[in-house]
Formats: C-alpha cells, sequence, structure tokens
C-alpha cells in the first residue's frame, strides 16, 4: 500500500495503490487527511489504477473525504476503478456523491 | 452433504489478517478456477465477514477468528466465519444498509449489503455476549473449455 500525491491549482490527485482494506485505509485516512489540510484542494481526485483490492472500508475511507470536502463546497473524483472497485463503488451509491471517471481525461479526448 | 475439499483455521482477531483471510480463499479456491469476478467477489465477501468480526465482533480487543472453508458437490463454495465476540443484539438492524455500530472508524454500513450481493446464501446466527457465526454459499459457473 502507498499513496502518492500531486496538487496542481486547485486539484489534489490522490493515487492510491495495493488493496484497501479496514487495516490499510487507517493509514490512507490519516495521510490524505494530512494532505488535505495542507493543500486545502477544492477537487480531491482519487485515483484507483493500481488499487489490487477494495471492499466497503474503501467506502467508508470516500465517504468521510466526502463529509470534510462537501460543506467547504469542495467535489470529489473516483478514477479508474477496476471492473470489481466500480462494482463495489455503484452498490453502494458512490456516484451520487463523487464523479465516477471509468476512463482517464486523456482517453476521453482522444476518444 | 458430500464435501469435496476442506480447509479451516484459526487467527488472532487483528486487522493485519484481513489480507491473510483473504489469501487463504484464493488459494482454496485454484483448483476450482474461478472467473476473475468470482474471486474478486469471494475475496471482498470473506474480507468484509472478517473485518465485521475484528471491528464489531471483538471492538478491536483480543479474540480470535475462524474460519471453515468447504467446496460442496456442483462447485459450491461453503463460507463460515465465526467469532466468539459481543454478538448481535438486533439483526435484522445490523443488516440493514448503512447502518452501522462503529460510525467513528467510518465504517460505511455495508459489509452485510455487499455480502448478500456476492453470494447466493446468507445465515447470520449469534448470541449476544457469546459470540457471532456467518455461513454462505456461492455456486460457481461451470468451467468452459476456451479460453476467456
Amino acid at each position: 500500500m502507498q499513496i502518492d500525491y500531486d496538487m496542481q491549482k486547485s486539484e489534489l490527485l490522490v493515487r492510491l495503490s495495493g488493496e484497501i482494506d479496514h487495516h490499510n485505509t487507517m493509514q490512507m485516512r490519516s495521510e490524505i487527511d494530512t494532505a488535505l489540510c495542507t493543500h486545502t484542494p477544492h477537487t480531491l481526485v482519487l485515483d484507483f489504477r493500481d488499487v489490487t483490492f477494495m471492499d466497503s472500508s474503501g467506502i467508508g475511507l470516500i465517504m468521510g473525504r466526502y463529509k470534510i470536502l462537501q460543506p467547504l463546497g469542495g467535489e470529489i473524483i473516483l478514477r479508474q476503478p477496476s471492473a470489481h472497485i466500480a462494482r463495489v463503488l455503484r452498490l453502494a451509491g458512490m456516484e451520487r456523491l463523487a464523479e465516477l471517471q471509468i476512463h482517464t481525461p486523456e482517453e476521453v479526448s482522444a476518444s | 452433504m458430500k464435501t469435496m475439499n476442506e480447509f479451516k483455521c484459526v487467527f488472532p482477531a487483528v486487522s493485519a489478517n484481513e489480507a491473510l483471510a483473504r489469501a487463504a480463499l484464493s488459494a482454496f479456491l485454484i483448483p476450482a478456477d474461478p472467473t476473475a469476478q468470482e474471486l474478486a467477489d469471494l475475496r471482498t465477501v470473506i474480507s468484509e465477514a472478517v473485518t465485521n468480526a475484528i471491528v464489531h465482533g471483538y471492538r478491536n480487543a483480543s479474540g480470535s477468528v475462524s474460519i471453515c472453508l468447504r467446496m460442496l458437490p456442483d462447485r459450491v463454495l461453503y463460507i463460515r466465519i465465526t467469532d466468539k465476540g459481543c454478538g448481535i443484539p438486533d439483526i435484522p438492524k445490523a443488516m440493514e444498509p448503512l447502518y452501522t455500530s462503529a460510525p467513528e472508524e467510518e465504517r460505511a454500513g455495508l459489509g452485510f449489503a455487499i455480502m448478500q450481493e456476492f453470494t447466493d446464501y446468507l445465515q447470520v446466527r449469534s448470541t449476544p455476549g457469546h459470540g457471532t457465526t456467518l455461513t454462505m454459499r456461492r455456486q460457481l459457473g461451470q468451467i468452459h473449455a476456451e479460453a476467456d
């Protein structure tokens, strides 16, 4: 499990990797919240490209960050989840709280 | 019912063992050659069940979680997860989507909803003060001769 950050304009890009379960979300949560406090972005992009597994702990992680950003007028983008992770996100109704981007912005502009 | 294969293990109820439970299930399923989706579904199911035992059963106190996996005829996988934790006083309430007894841990309250969605059968037996046993079954699809 590893997290990389990239802050551009008002967008914080967080590249998650490995397995998102209850054990790993404890550390992910504190690292993401530290970055949110430091950069105060308008948009939080969670990139799932390198995430190999996610259970409902990941849903709790997204909902918790939504509760932080939403009162500040911010938004969350969930980018490039695998087919299975997209299924879990939809089952949890996450597309009502966040934008689901199955493809990268580059793929969208190329098509 | 005849059991084709069986695997049992007991481990301490610590969060690092959630990955161990998924790995044990994956290894048990190798001979059955499940599809990528079946494997992902079942890894999610066992992760939810074991996390429930650790977070809700033991409230992060010490204890142990038992897993029993069986391959039954017609490619039916049987999963039983047992803890000797605090038990569930109101099972229908616990199974309501978005209900959680641990909001401070940012639990989404979707564990049972996911277990129900990704299995064919789910039974919850619980005695407050004595623990909880989850029993699930999922039929795997038939093996196709041609490659996917």
